[in-house]
């Protein structure tokens, strides 16, 4: 293994030390966040979030956070135990950009927005053009997650994983739904089924024509099922040691079916 | 009673009271010290280096760039090996260090001592070995038609069993093939330990081990040492499971220690663990049962596969149990079995919890329950229509002389409240729990049964006897005997045992040690207390016997005017009433060396023999919550009847049975070491999974209480059953909630959810 | 031996100074290797089995995912705090008393997560404690004994 010169930034560390017990990372100079009170919390302006990349997984089951974040809770409620939740960050799992990474498909399906910050400045990256692979960003080696933006719940929200285990296990499959009722949209996104998170448009337009928004309605009970279909197909499993492919696109498919089912009931 | 020796219950401390575990506070303190806590001056730290490949010629190896590395102090390979070159706990079949082949991946190649374990794991990663790919043989049904791996050849044993008519036939056929993947023991005190040089040319060895003098009997030939040079103390052990049979580092880090003259500290990571010890037979099993239309059994037809992995271990001994438990706790008439152990490139698999009975027990009672719905009988009634009880025969011929209460276990099983139904459970509590993921509409409940029995202590004409010394002074009784403290609570028993028969309070457990004492045999079979338990009893009552004999010296009266009762000497006339530790002015001791009775091997062609000392029984119901889409199972309830003979710890009898339970249903639902090519995909805690809190339910748990004469108190060894029938009881009642076959185990949320068969929606 | 730090750690109340430690070296192994404190536990060394548990900051943490030099001017309070003059906490004797232990290689973790479950909600459902203790692996008792702890505890806090 190859000493990286460059410091290691280290938000929670769950992932990081890791790699450095069992010896696939050698630091030779670490970057601790741990402190860095400015990056620990959120706030409400408006009709967004700003939420501290330094914000621990615990941070975001406190009431409040939940009720303007629902989805993005119940993610941070099945990452690993409470140990790893009282330790783990949003910003850490945004950075490490694994496919199973629990808050990334509510982040995709809310179309957060990353701001990263360097000595050369603040920009603002769509979280699907800052992740680019498993367990790659465009970040680049001087670059900081600060925060991530997303929008104030507007409606039904709605996160599924599946595990082989009743807890602390890491997703086969995962499903974010949420409902923008105000502008009448639904952001959909998939974990664990592809070499990043999924975006499932094609199913959303289909979802979002098909709701009476009206009344938070589904007229046609056919498109409960028709939905989880399409985003099976819209996703990309392999097969490893954790799971089939064949059974995670069947995971997708009861996952969405069920989330489209609680955000809106069916009859006109 | 035993022995004629009247028993008395104590209501502090003695026989069948839940006394506190003597180790209890130092664990709950963290002052317990286990092998990884092992500390010394001068200390190094030791790290092996493993082969990647599953089959493959060592063509050359390079430990210069090791030997540069700062902090370094050794460097080994197999040409260093001072002694005997190989080791096995049955026939010495694995190398101590790869030479010129390595069988599979995982197999130790060069050792290192170094002043960190970051330096070790530098100098291990520094050293370049150079291997031929060889083409792995990993697939067991394709071992006896390719070549041989290991100059023993690729057939470690055949165990067959015939019994009465071969050719009879039942009016009722039912036929099923059953597999099981790789279970491992996933302890969670990792193996290590520290070895100390003399000075003198020997060792002494701190070590977290089932046995102390088998491993003993390993280690000295391989360091070349006479056998009182080599010392081997119990360090604190963190749970075994079968896995601490074998020897891990004892070796490795002797060698380190004697070659730099320090002391060496070895401590696997989880990943090197999963490969570092041997784990549960994988299983191929084809079963057919035939039986009356009434759901009599007429014979069983029995062909087992046991993949042995790439050396020996304990396998002859598995197959041999997997084909003498084939039929499970039932009458068998006729029976053609036939279990065979076959050498290939996967890790080499050895003792686990149930040795070789647990495959055999969810392939037995899957197909009680395929015969129960041929022949129209609910899952209770088909088994209690043909449960063995005592007097009965056994397909090896053998007489079941002890007690048999299988209906009991059952019946208490059965008999168990139903827990409530899922549409009164949290979310959390559903199939799929934290991940939130249940649709109530979709849970199906199911319902299993299962019972299973395994012989207690060794078997085939082995005999594992055990010594035990019991000094009594000023009142203090200390106890000498070498069985191993695996957390399974054999210390508390023995506290227990000794306070019953000498009526002391006072009672002091010497350090386990080969330099103090002979062999107490292997924490293994669920023989400790069974075995050493009798002859730390025997010690105590030789022990007693010495006081009455000083009492009645020094009283100038009989000995035999003088009973021993309730721990004091007692004359009939009462006029002398004189407490045991109180007894003597003078030391009393005794050592005994218990066996336990003879028994016979199996016959080569038959199998008939009296092969077995004891046997223990219980049965398990499970409920089951079953997403019926999404293939997610939560067991919901376990009932458990178990056959105890005499609970000397009550509620160390529950947790051996808690513990048995989450096994089996870690087995059932969740735990396989999964491989491609012979390498593991999932040597780690994240991805073999283990039962959490969220995964147990509780376990209800009725004691059956028989005892056995001869036994200690009439106890029998409870470590194993429960772990049996658990595992077919929770596909059981995920059968009977999703009418599928499941004819594998581990169950994957995938054969169920992608299961072809129809079912009710 | 490279990249060596010197760093203070402030441990159950008391100061102790680590000097040349690897940086890549984890809080549990400072905690076991270099300062004596062993109760904290060495079985998975990734986060999942909850053996090593500490508080650092009053926040439970498993010590093997914390960096030991960016745990400086943290409180870090390790099982060995939990009992210091010997005496067993009200956990601690229930784990014992009602058979929660068996080789224990899991209790310390199970010691410091249980009073920490325990500070935070001092009376849990069942599903409750299970959610806070599933990060916790026991592979010997089936959890079962270690529940009838908590709910010994609660009963005794409850008075």
């Amino acid at each position: 293994m190859a000493a990286d010169p460059r410091p290691q930034v280290l938000a929670g560390g769950t992932d990081f030390m890791v790699e450095v017990n069992y010896d696939h990372r050698r630091p030779t100079a670490v970057m601790s966040l741990r402190r860095v009170d400015e990056l620990r919390g959120w706030r409400r302006h408006g009709d967004r979030l700003t939420v501290g990349a330094g914000l621990r997984y615990v941070d975001m089951l406190e009431s409040e956070f939940e009720v303007s974040a629902p989805a993005l809770a119940q993610a941070a409620r099945t990452v690993g135990s409470p140990q790893i939740r009282n330790t783990g960050t949003i910003g850490g799992n945004v950075a490490t950009a694994s496919p199973a990474g629990d808050t990334l498909p509510v982040l995709y399906a809310l179309d957060a927005e990353v701001t990263v910050s360097s000595t050369r400045g603040d920009r603002v990256v769509p979280i699907q053009e800052l992740i680019v692979g498993p367990k790659r960003t465009t970040l680049a080696p001087d670059e900081l997650i600060v925060s991530i933006s997303i929008p104030v719940s507007k409606g039904p929200q709605e996160f599924l994983k599946i595990g082989v285990r009743n807890a602390m296990v890491i997703a086969v499959a995962s499903v974010a739904l949420v409902v923008d009722g105000d502008n009448r949209h639904i952001g959909c996104a998939l974990g664990s089924v592809g070499p990043t998170i999924i975006r499932c448009s094609e199913a959303e337009a289909m979802a979002e024509a098909e709701i009476d928004w009206d009344r938070l309605h589904l007229p046609d009970p056919r498109v409960y099922e028709t939905f989880g279909a399409m985003c099976a197909a819209a996703s990309s499993p392999i097969d490893d040691h954790r799971s089939t492919s064949r059974y995670r696109r069947h995971g997708v498919y009861v996952l969405a079916t069920r989330a489209l089912m609680r955000a809106f009931e069916p009859g006109a | 009673m035993a022995d004629g020796v009247r028993v008395v219950d104590r209501p502090r401390t003695g026989i069948g009271v839940s006394t506190r575990r003597p180790d209890g506070g130092p664990k709950v303190r963290g002052e317990f010290a286990y092998s990884s806590d092992l500390h010394a001056d001068r200390m190094l730290w030791g790290r092996t280096l493993r082969s990647p490949h599953a089959h493959a010629r060592i063509l050359s190896i390079d430990i210069g760039p090791a030997l540069t590395i700062p902090g370094v102090s050794a460097v080994l390979t197999a040409d260093d090996v001072p002694g005997r070159p190989t080791y096995g706990l049955t026939v010495p079949d694995q190398p101590v260090l790869a030479r010129d082949i390595v069988r599979y991946e995982g197999e130790p190649v060069a050792i290192v001592a170094a002043d960190h374990p970051d330096t070790a794991r530098r100098a291990i990663a520094s050293i370049v070995v150079e291997y031929e790919v060889l083409e792995a043989i990993t697939d067991p049904q394709r071992a006896l038609q390719s070549p041989a791996i290991h100059p023993d050849g690729n057939l470690i044993r055949t165990v067959p069993i015939r019994r009465g008519d071969v050719d009879a036939v039942g009016s009722v056929v039912v036929e099923g093939t059953y597999e099981m993947g790789i279970q491992d023991q996933a302890f969670l005190g990792p193996e290590s330990g520290m070895a100390v040089p003399d000075g003198a040319g020997g060792v002494d060895l701190y070590v977290a081990t089932q046995g102390l003098h088998q491993d003993h009997a390993q280690v000295a030939p391989c360091l070349g040492l006479a056998p009182e040079q080599v010392r081997l103390h119990l360090a604190g052990t963190g749970g075994a499971f079968g896995a601490r049979e074998d020897l891990s580092m004892h070796v490795h880090a002797c060698m380190l220690a004697l070659h730099v003259n320090r002391p060496v500290k070895m401590s696997y990571l989880r990943d090197e663990s999963f490969v570092g010890h041997v784990r549960r037979h994988p299983a191929h099993m084809w079963f057919r049962h035939h039986a009356t239309p009434e759901g009599r059994l007429v014979k069983v037809e029995a062909q087992i596969l046991l993949d042995g992995g790439a050396y020996a271990s304990t396998s002859a001994y598995t197959a041999a149990n997997s084909a003498r438990f084939a039929c499970g706790p039932y009458r068998v008439p006729n029976a053609v079995i036939d279990a065979t152990c076959v050498r290939t490139n996967n890790a080499p698999s050895g003792a686990m919890r149930g040795f070789g009975v647990v495959q055999v027990c969810y392939a037995h009672e899957s197909q009680m329950d395929k015969l129960a719905a041929a022949v129209g009988l609910d899952p209770v009634e088909i088994r209690l229509r043909n449960v063995l009880a005592r007097g009965d025969e056994l397909v090896t011929g053998q007489t079941v002389d002890v007690p048999a209460p299988v209906r009991e276990c059952l019946e208490a099983a059965a008999s168990v409240p139903m827990p409530p139904p899922a549409s009164d459970v949290d979310d959390y509590g559903l199939p799929g729990g934290a991940g939130r993921t249940a649709d109530r509409a979709r849970i199906r409940r199911g319902v299993g049964y299962a019972v299973g029995f395994k012989n207690l202590a060794y078997a085939e004409g082995y005999d594992d006897d055990t010594r035990a010394r019991c000094r009594l002074d000023g009142g203090v009784a200390t106890i000498t005997c070498a069985a191993a403290e695996l957390g399974q609570g054999f210390v508390t028993v023995a506290e227990q045992i000794t306070r019953t028969v000498l009526g002391v309070d006072q009672v002091v457990l010497a350090p386990a040690s080969t330099a103090t004492i002979g062999s107490a045999g292997s924490s293994a079979s669920s023989r400790q207390t069974y075995m050493s338990g009798a002859a730390i009893a025997m010690a105590c009552r030789q022990v007693a016997e010495g006081a009455r004999r000083a009492v009645a010296h020094r009283h100038a009266v009989a000995v035999e005017a003088l009973e021993i009762d309730e721990g004091r000497i007692v004359s009939r006339d009462l006029s002398i009433d004189i407490p045991i530790g109180r007894a003597s002015e003078e030391p009393l001791e005794a050592e005994v060396n218990h066996h336990h009775r003879e028994t016979f091997p199996m016959d080569p062609v038959t199998g008939q023999g009296d092969t077995d000392v004891s046997w223990v029984f219980a049965a398990n119901r499970a409920v089951v919550d079953v997403d019926l889409d999404l293939g997610l199972v939560r067991v919901v309830q376990m009932a458990t009847g178990q056959d105890v003979g005499k609970a000397l710890n009550p509620l160390s009898v529950v947790g051996q049975i808690e513990g048995a339970v989450s096994q089996g249903l870690g087995l059932a639902v969740m735990e396989e070491v999964v491989t491609t090519d012979g390498i593991v995909r999932n040597p780690s805690f994240t991805d073999y999974l283990i039962p959490t809190t969220a995964d147990m339910p509780p376990v209800e748990i009725t004691l059956i209480e028989e005892p056995e004469d001869g036994a200690p108190f009439g106890a029998k060894g409870v470590g194993e059953t429960a772990c049996l029938s658990s595992t077919p009881a929770v596909v059981a009642a995920i059968r009977a909630a999703t009418g599928l076959e499941l004819s594998r185990v581990p169950v994957r949320p995938e054969d169920i959810a992608l299961a072809d068969v129809r079912r009710e929606g | 031996m490279t990249g060596a730090v010197t760093y203070r750690l402030q441990i159950n109340g008391a100061d102790h100074a680590v000097e040349s430690s690897w940086l890549g070296e984890s809080l549990l192994y400072v905690l076991r290797e270099r300062l004596g404190l062993v109760g904290s536990k060495n079985a998975c060394e990734e986060g999942e089995c909850g053996s090593c548990s500490v508080l650092v900051d009053g926040r439970l943490v498993c010590s093997c995912l914390e960096l030991a030099a960016a745990a400086e001017g943290t409180e870090i309070i390790t099982v060995e705090g939990l009992s210091p003059d010997g005496t067993l906490s009200d956990v601690q004797e229930a784990l014992v008393a009602e058979g929660g232990v068996q080789c224990g290689f899991c209790t310390p973790g199970f010691v410091v997560a249980v009073h920490d479950l325990l500070d935070g909600n001092a009376s849990p459902s069942p599903l409750e404690t299970k959610e806070a203790l599933a990060g916790n692996l026991c592979r010997c008792t089936g959890y079962g004994r270690i529940e009838a702890a908590v709910e010994r505890v609660v009963e005794l806090r409850r008075g």
